[in-house]
């Protein structure tokens, strides 16, 4: 016997070698060899801070127009970028468009995941009719393709930056609330609930405690996964006039107002686009990468 | 199978019913009173509670939205305060020329994504996968409203070889893409649009392949001594079922998401007809372009459900 025990010491001692990691320590770990995931989070950094910053950065005022200089090119004397059709700087507007542009991004995922992830966690905790109810609430709204429903949504509404929001929040909240109920319908049956239950635990803290500790990992992989989604739909809205309001710099508003300028100054009238492109991909990237590392189902 | 579909038929109609709902409700959503736009400035209370009962709206919402769906039901969806022709007849009108473009986009989306997809597929972490991976993310992460406009820099104003916009002097009566005259006015369009599918099936071949590949059956058939081509197309058949439904869901989201991209070239399809309804705050236009793509949308769906049941016995479904 003392010789299995031994072994077995001496097993245990060889397993404890490597540092012990929890859930949180071996994400950190595999992102720290996932380059491309670091080198877009680094891009998604830039662009924050940028935007933060825009006040000190911006050589010229971003709503400041002039007659003599419309549509100048590329390093045309100091505008490094060049100016729109109403001879505003263009690099001024495009720091100062990231900020609108971040929070379309932003605010409304934030916005959904919360109202989206309680309804499903509600429907998914309850079953029943409860759950009946909101789940084929949310099947009629998913019966509208995104564009359409945030197009709807705020086409009625009228355009503004908080319809826009407004909008855009509604589109996400059922996808958002199916992940958040199918991750709790899951939990919901599992041994350790049923064991917390019979403990004498409250619905309350059986829910704080065992289902969202389960239900946060998919909905948060999920909700970054839509932040892109959410730029490009924003954006898609002031370019069409839905969503921010001129004189507001906005990278979707600067690319419908330059299309009649693409005649003159083709690459000028390029760059709003690029820079939601490359806003868009970088969170895109983030998301994949993270949903790696965390190991979540897609 | 015919008890399944039968089932799926009827259960598309309470989401009908709440789509109706939906599209009804956005009217009372938006700002204004309806009735307002219809009077003059001067109107006397009198004329004000004749027109609110003329139209119905001194009723209750619940009935008002019966007579609503009534109406839309048999066909009359209001008419365009802009044009002042019926709204079916425009929102039909142009819905054609939405499916011309959806269609193509695609095809195009499936022909390339299909085949690059398989590749990335059978190299798996090779190069070749990793390019198609690349490829794939760029193409849902790019605003193709942008890529719109890229496009129309390099190929019409740039090299000058298609058009930049419209579809056309002959207009949508007699467009057909069997002609360059007017197929050229579509190609733009249609690329741009089959930029987001192409990337969304580029991802969901890959990983199909991939699975039926790391099945017991294909390692017999390479332990049998068969080539590549021959292991793929095992492959490819049993794939080729998924990548069929996420192809008929994506032109659902085409036909009813077209309006960014028919905004850009001014392709006069239902996308078109609503940025002119938004500009113009014609209201029932809007309401019905809304209505009848959201139903096209549930059909689509419907349609892809069914034959993919159809087509591919593995799914069992009661």
């Amino acid at each position: 016997m003392t010789d299995v025990n031994a072994q077995l010491a001496d097993f245990a001692g060889k397993e404890a070698s490597p540092p012990v990691r929890g859930y949180w320590g071996s994400v950190a770990n595999r992102l720290r060899y996932d380059y491309v995931t670091l080198f877009f989070l680094t891009v998604i950094l830039l662009i924050v801070l940028i935007s933060l910053f825009a006040p000190l950065l911006a050589p010229f005022d971003p709503t400041k127009s002039s007659m003599a200089y419309r549509m100048k090119p590329v390093g045309f004397r100091n505008f490094m970028l060049g100016t729109d059709e109403l001879g505003r700087d263009m690099l001024s507007r495009l720091l100062w468009g990231g900020r609108t542009s971040l929070l379309m991004g932003l605010v409304p995922v934030v916005l959904a995941t919360f109202i989206g992830g309680m309804l499903g966690v509600l429907a998914g905790f309850l079953g029943g009719w409860v759950n009946t109810a909101i789940m084929r609430t949310m099947d009629v709204f998913y019966a509208f393709p995104s564009v359409l429903l945030a197009v709807a949504i705020s086409g009625t509404l009228g355009g503004g930056t908080k319809n826009g929001m407004v909008a855009l929040t509604l589109v996400f909240i059922p996808s958002l609330c199916r992940v958040a109920e199918s991750a709790t319908t899951q939990v919901r049956g599992l041994d350790f609930v049923e064991a917390a239950r019979a403990s004498g635990a409250s619905t309350l803290s059986i829910v704080q405690h065992h289902i969202l500790g389960n239900v946060l990992g998919p909905v948060f992989i999920f909700a970054s996964s839509l932040i892109s989604v959410s730029i490009l739909l924003g954006s898609g809205l002031s370019f069409l006039g839905l969503g921010v309001e001129p004189p507001t710099p906005d990278w979707g508003l600067m690319l419908s107002t330059l299309r009649s300028g693409i005649y003159v100054q083709p690459l000028v009238c390029a760059l709003p686009g690029a820079a939601i492109f490359i806003t868009s991909l970088s969170f895109n990237l983030v998301s994949d990468g993270l949903r790696q590392a965390m190991d979540v189902k897609a | 199978m015919w008890y399944y579909a039968a089932r799926r038929i009827l259960m598309s109609i309470p989401i009908a019913l709440g789509v109706s709902i939906i599209c009804y409700a956005l009217v009372l959503l938006a700002p204004g009173d309806p009735i307002q736009s219809l009077l003059p400035p001067d109107a006397s209370p009198e004329d004000i509670v004749y027109l609110k009962k003329l139209y119905g709206f001194d009723k209750p919402i619940p009935i008002q939205y019966l007579l609503w769906l009534q109406r839309a039901v048999t066909g009359d969806l209001g008419i365009s305060l802009q044009t002042n022709r019926p709204v079916v007849v425009e929102v039909f009108g142009a819905l054609s020329n939405t499916f011309v473009i959806s269609i193509g986009a695609v095809l195009l989306a499936f022909t390339l994504a299909f085949v690059l997809g398989t590749l990335a597929a059978y190299h798996l972490g090779k190069p070749t996968d990793r390019a198609v991976t690349t490829a794939a993310v760029v193409g849902v992460s790019i605003p193709n409203y942008w890529l719109g406009i890229v496009l129309v820099i390099i190929f019409a104003v740039k090299l000058g070889v298609l058009p930049a916009t419209g579809m056309g002097s002959q207009g949508s009566a007699k467009f057909s893409i069997f002609e360059w005259e007017q197929l050229k006015y579509a190609i733009l369009p249609m690329l741009t649009m089959a930029l987001v599918p192409l990337g969304i099936i580029m991802r969901t071949t890959r990983s199909a392949v991939a699975e039926v590949l790391n099945n017991d059956f294909v390692q017999m058939l390479r332990a049998k001594g068969l080539g590549p081509f021959a292991i793929l197309r095992h492959a490819v058949r049993n794939a080729l079922p998924q990548v069929l439904t996420v192809m008929g869901l994506q032109l659902g989201y085409l036909v009813g998401g077209s309006i960014l991209v028919e905004t850009i070239f001014t392709w006069p399809g239902t996308g078109f007809l609503m940025s002119k309804a938004i500009l113009t705050r014609d209201v029932p236009l809007l309401q019905g372009s809304i209505l009848v793509l959201a139903m096209t949308f549930v059909t689509i769906n419907l349609v892809v459900d069914l034959l993919q049941t159809a087509v591919d016995p593995r799914i069992k479904r009661v």
